[in-house]
């Protein structure tokens, strides 16, 4: 609400200039981006979150839990993977993947101990409602390289400290 | 004899007899042509006009390209980003933004134009991340008619809605756009109802006379499978200042990466950096003259080379497929996606760190 009324009297104020609204119009984004973007880091703050994202991967259909990967043997999987994690993940996961502001570490029990199969559910359906998207947009070999990157990484150290930790994919 | 035309659609000429005075050391051209320009803001109706309008190019267009250049500057310095952009121009697929992320675009559109003056449209995109399933996005719009004048043309405020959590056999998104912009807005983001070339024949100064106020909705289908999309949009626009009709587009497109596996090595020109498609996009007439009657439509080739630097650029030439579409229209695009940028925006205020 008191968003709303800043937009009001931002627009209100820069209409009147002589440059008419386009100031407001910005600004007006600006306080739009700024208070979705809150609402998303405050609903991360939640204690039983990452627990919920770790949920997601029991609720894998069987089929897809059963899938093999196909780049299990492919030496270059996991380099590829590397890359593609950089690229893709590594803004929310953290550049070693052991958890970041708005993602999970993937180095938990959770996710070290789920199938390649459940991986590659998880990642091609993603959790919208908490924040991390779909990636069926990169080609199924591509998600499989994910998964291979991810599969080749060590546990953590302290698992059930980063189980703990408040934040989401 | 040269001729120029102001907003107002007055026309000014100058001959080379009102040069004679002038003792000038660059070509006649050049004198001519800024002569003209003195001439055309001397005018009265110019100048009323422009003082109406209160948004010449220099006030408006140059801040907005110049805040989005200095935005990807900074940006490519400042923010982490990921590029993996699908390669259509008009059709939409079912992929938003990532949260918090902010994309920024500039595009361009040559056309060519019968019983008329070719045209540059532009326009800079602005799309950001809101959450997983809405993407929120502004355009600032432009145009350069050849032999006529440059102008600022209208923005856009469009918002795409994800429709169901998971990934489904077709993945439906909700689309919805207001639009303010004048006659002579020639971007050609999408084709709809009666839309023909001769309607982009007007001067500047006659078209941006035309006042729009849009809704555009769409319901974006999208699926991808063996590394192919394939997505179908279904436009209703409802211009809403007059008692004009709801009008209704379509836009298909397909499209595929050349490799599906990621090569080991970071390369700019490795074949899964480019995604190359075809689009297909036109009319269908409004709600009294449904059909394919008096509507043009076109097809396009897309390529798409994502940048390891982050960056993408985007390449179509397009074709019309009948008499009543342009005969060519070459677009063109580059864009860079800002990771986090919805984070910095946040701590500016008050948001944790």
């Amino acid at each position: 609400m008191r968003t709303l009324m800043t937009i009001k009297t931002l627009a209100k104020v820069c209409a009147q200039s002589s440059a008419g609204k386009w100031p407001a119009i910005a600004i007006a984004v600006l306080v739009i981006m700024a208070s979705s973007h809150r609402a998303i880091a405050q609903s991360s703050d939640a204690r039983h979150f990452s627990k919920d994202v770790y949920a997601e991967l029991s609720k894998a259909p069987k089929k897809a839990v059963a899938r093999r990967n196909p780049l299990a043997e492919d030496p270059d999987a996991v380099i590829a993977g590397g890359k593609l994690f950089e690229q893709h993940c590594a803004e929310c996961h953290g550049d070693m993947a052991d958890g970041g502001k708005k993602g999970p570490s993937l180095r938990a029990d959770q996710v070290q101990q789920s199938t390649p199969g459940a991986l590659f559910w998880l990642l091609t359906n993603g959790v919208v409602r908490r924040g991390m998207p779909v990636w069926s947009k990169l080609p199924e070999p591509q998600r499989w390289q994910l998964v291979s990157y991810i599969k080749s990484l060590s546990p953590a150290a302290q698992p059930s400290s980063n189980s703990d930790k408040p934040a989401h994919p | 004899m040269t001729r120029d035309v102001g907003p107002t659609g007055h026309r000014i000429f100058a001959t080379e007899s009102h040069l004679a005075g002038f003792d000038l050391p660059a070509p006649a051209a050049f004198i001519r042509k800024e002569l003209n320009r003195r001439l055309t803001l001397m005018n009265p109706q110019t100048r009323a006009s422009r003082l109406r309008a209160g948004c010449s190019i220099r006030h408006l267009i140059r801040p907005a390209f110049f805040s989005g250049l200095l935005a990807l500057l900074v940006g490519a310095v400042a923010f982490p980003a990921h590029a993996q952009e699908s390669p259509y121009i008009v059709t939409y697929d079912h992929y938003l933004e990532e949260p918090a992320s902010l994309e920024v675009e500039y595009f361009s559109t040559f056309g060519t134009q019968r019983a008329g003056n070719d045209f540059h449209a532009f326009w800079a995109e602005f799309e950001y991340g809101a959450t997983a399933w809405w993407t929120t996005e502004l355009y600032l719009d432009g145009q350069t008619t050849f032999n006529d004048s440059t102008i600022f043309t209208g923005f856009r405020w469009e918002n795409r809605f994800r429709l169901l959590q998971r990934e489904h056999f077709i993945n439906p998104v909700l689309y919805i756009e207001y639009e303010q912009t004048s006659g002579a807005d020639k971007i050609l983001k999408e084709v709809e109802g009666h839309d023909v070339e001769a309607d982009y024949a007007d001067p500047n100064a006659v078209a941006r006379q035309e006042h729009d106020h849009e809704i555009e909705t769409k319901l974006l289908l999208s699926k991808t499978f063996n590394g192919w999309n394939i997505a179908e949009n279904t436009i209703a626009t409802k211009n809403v200042t007059g008692g004009n009709p709801w009008e209704f587009g379509y836009a298909i497109g397909a499209s595929r990466p050349l490799a599906l596996k990621a090569s080991a090595q970071r390369c700019s020109f490795c074949p899964e950096n480019f995604i190359a498609g075809i689009e297909l996009y036109g009319g269908l007439g409004d709600r009294y003259s449904f059909g394919l009657h008096d509507t043009s439509h076109y097809l396009a080739p897309v390529v798409a080379w994502n940048l390891p630097s982050d960056w993408t650029f985007r390449l179509s030439p397009g074709f019309g497929l009948n008499d009543n579409s342009h005969r060519f229209l070459l677009r063109w695009g580059v864009s860079r996606e800002f990771s986090g940028f919805g984070n910095a925006i946040s701590r500016l205020f008050g948001g944790r760190r």
